[in-house]
């Protein structure tokens, strides 16, 4: 058989009438990529363009919801309980107020909830109830696509919240250097980490039931992850543990920039997310074509 | 005789040990509109996902457009419609952003599918219903939309699952009638369905598939000639006599069936099998003359009993 070969299809004679499909218009054409063709057709920007355009006309109050819960924290705990507490020495040994101790552990709490609120929950449900994917995959787009793009979804949600927060502290005096700048990029790679990763486990879940066990995990996570005191009041074996899990590593970076304790041990913490995203969107398209190109 | 756009050669899908598609081979020829009937659990679905390059066979061979769908799934995904058996509409999108976004799955620019929505919405008599939500709509509205989505790239094939199925009369017919409007413009459909009059009506060609295995491939009329007789009468003795009746009206027509409530006597001609009844002494309750169909292959070829 010689490749695409079959003659154009026949049209019938008539005009255009508003009932006739003019099949000789535009085709799309896919440009085959070098990189796993099969599974990635480079448009996952189309994935993202659906979801921004229902979050642009049914829920972006809910969107901006999320931007207050960190402010709200920052408030509480920051200002009030921070007016109790002086300062705190950070893991470089510096001394600085509580609230510029706080805030950018909750911004990148504030990534991490965001990122991992589209990959997980939003996923789930169009997984099993919106049958969504795989109307998807039955045009041209390949299960890398939709990952990245409900990823991409997840990554501008992240940097929103980030935007929005470093805004309020700037207002607030917080950011304490230049190299606070930074911290915008940073809380991407770490939204990118926690949205990949989020997406992975969740296209192995199978129940609502199952997908709370992600909350198990995230609260203790939030509130241990020296986000609200340094490591040092842990135990060793303790300190282990929360150096392991990945929001550590998130408020450690985010920290070293905006109080200005910035060295090549920042390094560490951003392999360690780099890792993630790879482990986490080799098992999400894995998944992915498991479940939809069986 | 151009080259076919679908070639299947002893297409096997397997799930563990259970072999859902069992050694199928067929062909599509450009402009054709080719069907897969068979009862639930026969493997059509399964042969439409594969031929929908979003399966991967498990043995034989199986070129879509001269491509391979598992190396070149998105290739060959670019140039088909898929209407899935169950609708899978974007819920959470109005009507027309449905096609647009779709539309933009497959890479197209919004110039081009701006225009195209509306005509596509014009052709699935959606046009008032633009900005409607999905959920809004009726069974058989949901299902035009379906179709006009899956034309929005115009697709050199169509893959129909069951089109119609859960329609009431009506709508059936006004998508039975988009859909022989695509066919006259040399649209390529590949269709899968139970209803043997929605088979008659669209199918070119068409094969019997059972178990995963071809019964019987052909035309409709071909099909009928083939496995049945011109005609069908249908008598009625009541269901404590019908056993008895047909065992004494052995010998008229060509093949005699018992069904618990009537005897249906295959024939060339029915009226003439008739006459030969009441000759025999045989008074039926009721009595039907009528042509054979495709129906009547399906049982014969895949059995009466209840498959589920």
């Amino acid at each position: 058989m010689t490749e695409r070969s079959w003659p154009a299809p026949s049209r019938a004679e008539q005009g255009a009438t508003a009932e006739s499909i003019d099949t000789d218009a535009v085709r799309p054409r896919v440009q085959r990529g070098i990189l796993l063709p099969s599974l990635y057709a480079g448009n996952a920007r189309a994935v993202m363009h659906r979801g921004w355009l229902v979050v642009a006309k049914t829920n972006w109050l809910i969107v901006l919801s999320g931007l207050f819960e960190p402010i709200l924290y920052l408030l509480a705990m920051g200002i009030g309980l921070g007016s109790l507490v002086g300062t705190v020495t950070t893991s470089t040994g510096a001394e600085v107020p509580y609230a510029a101790f706080i805030a950018p552990a909750l911004l990148a709490v504030a990534a991490m909830n965001g990122a991992v609120y589209d990959s997980t929950w939003n996923v789930f449900f169009k997984m099993n109830y919106g049958k969504l994917y795989q109307g998807m995959l039955a045009t041209s787009l390949g299960p890398l696509d939709v990952a990245l793009g409900e990823i991409m979804l997840a990554l501008a949600r992240g940097l929103l919240y980030a935007g929005g927060f470093m805004l309020v502290m700037q207002a607030f005096g917080l950011n304490l250097s230049l190299w606070a700048l930074l911290a915008l990029p940073a809380v991407v790679l770490i939204a990118f980490a926690f949205a990949s990763f989020g997406m992975a486990i969740t296209s192995y879940m199978k129940t609502f039931q199952q997908m709370d066990w992600i909350n198990f995990i995230m609260l203790p996570m939030f509130l241990f992850s020296a986000t609200f005191y340094p490591l040092s009041v842990y135990p060793v074996a303790i300190q282990w543990l929360i150096q392991a899990m990945p929001l550590w590593h998130g408020v450690e970076l985010v920290r070293g920039l905006t109080t200005g304790a910035v060295g090549p041990h920042l390094w560490w913490h951003v392999l360690y997310y780099v890792v993630m995203v790879l482990v986490g969107l080799t098992f999400t398209t894995r998944r992915l074509r498991a479940l939809f190109l069986r | 005789m151009p080259a076919p756009v679908i070639t299947a050669v002893d297409l096997v899908k397997k799930y563990k040990d259970f072999a859902a598609v069992d050694g199928l081979s067929f062909e599509v020829a450009p402009g054709e509109s080719f069907g897969l009937l068979g009862p639930n659990g026969a493997g059509k679905s399964t042969t439409m996902r594969m031929v929908g390059a979003v399966s991967t066979r498990t043995g034989g061979g199986l070129g879509i457009l001269g491509l391979d769908p598992n190396t070149h799934g998105p290739e060959i995904r670019s140039q088909l419609g898929v209407v899935p058996q169950a609708d899978n509409l974007d819920a959470e999108l109005r009507v027309r952003d449905n096609l647009i976004v779709y539309g933009r799955y497959f890479g197209l620019p919004y110039s081009y599918l701006r225009p195209k929505a509306d005509e596509l919405l014009a052709f699935a008599q959606l046009e008032d219903k633009a900005k409607s939500r999905v959920d809004d709509l009726s069974g058989g509205m949901k299902r035009r939309l379906t179709i006009a989505r899956a034309l929005v790239n115009n697709p050199r094939i169509m893959l129909l699952d069951e089109p119609t199925t859960g329609l009431d009369p009506q709508a059936r017919h006004v998508l039975w009638d988009r859909l022989f409007r695509l066919k006259e413009q040399g649209t390529t459909l590949v269709l899968t369905t139970h209803y043997m009059d929605e088979a008659e009506q669209l199918c070119d060609r068409l094969i019997v598939v059972d178990k995963g295995r071809i019964m019987a491939e052909g035309t409709p009329a071909s099909l009928i000639r083939e496995h049945s007789s011109r005609e069908v009468l249908e008598v009625r003795f009541g269901s404590a006599r019908n056993a008895e009746a047909a065992e004494a009206l052995k010998g008229v027509g060509d093949r005699i069936e018992v069904l618990p409530d009537r005897v249906l006597v295959y024939a060339h001609s029915g009226e003439a099998a008739l006459a030969r009844v009441t000759e025999l002494g045989f008074e039926p309750m009721t009595s039907l003359v009528r042509r054979s169909s495709l129906e009547d292959v399906f049982l014969r070829l895949t059995g009466r009993s209840l498959i589920d």
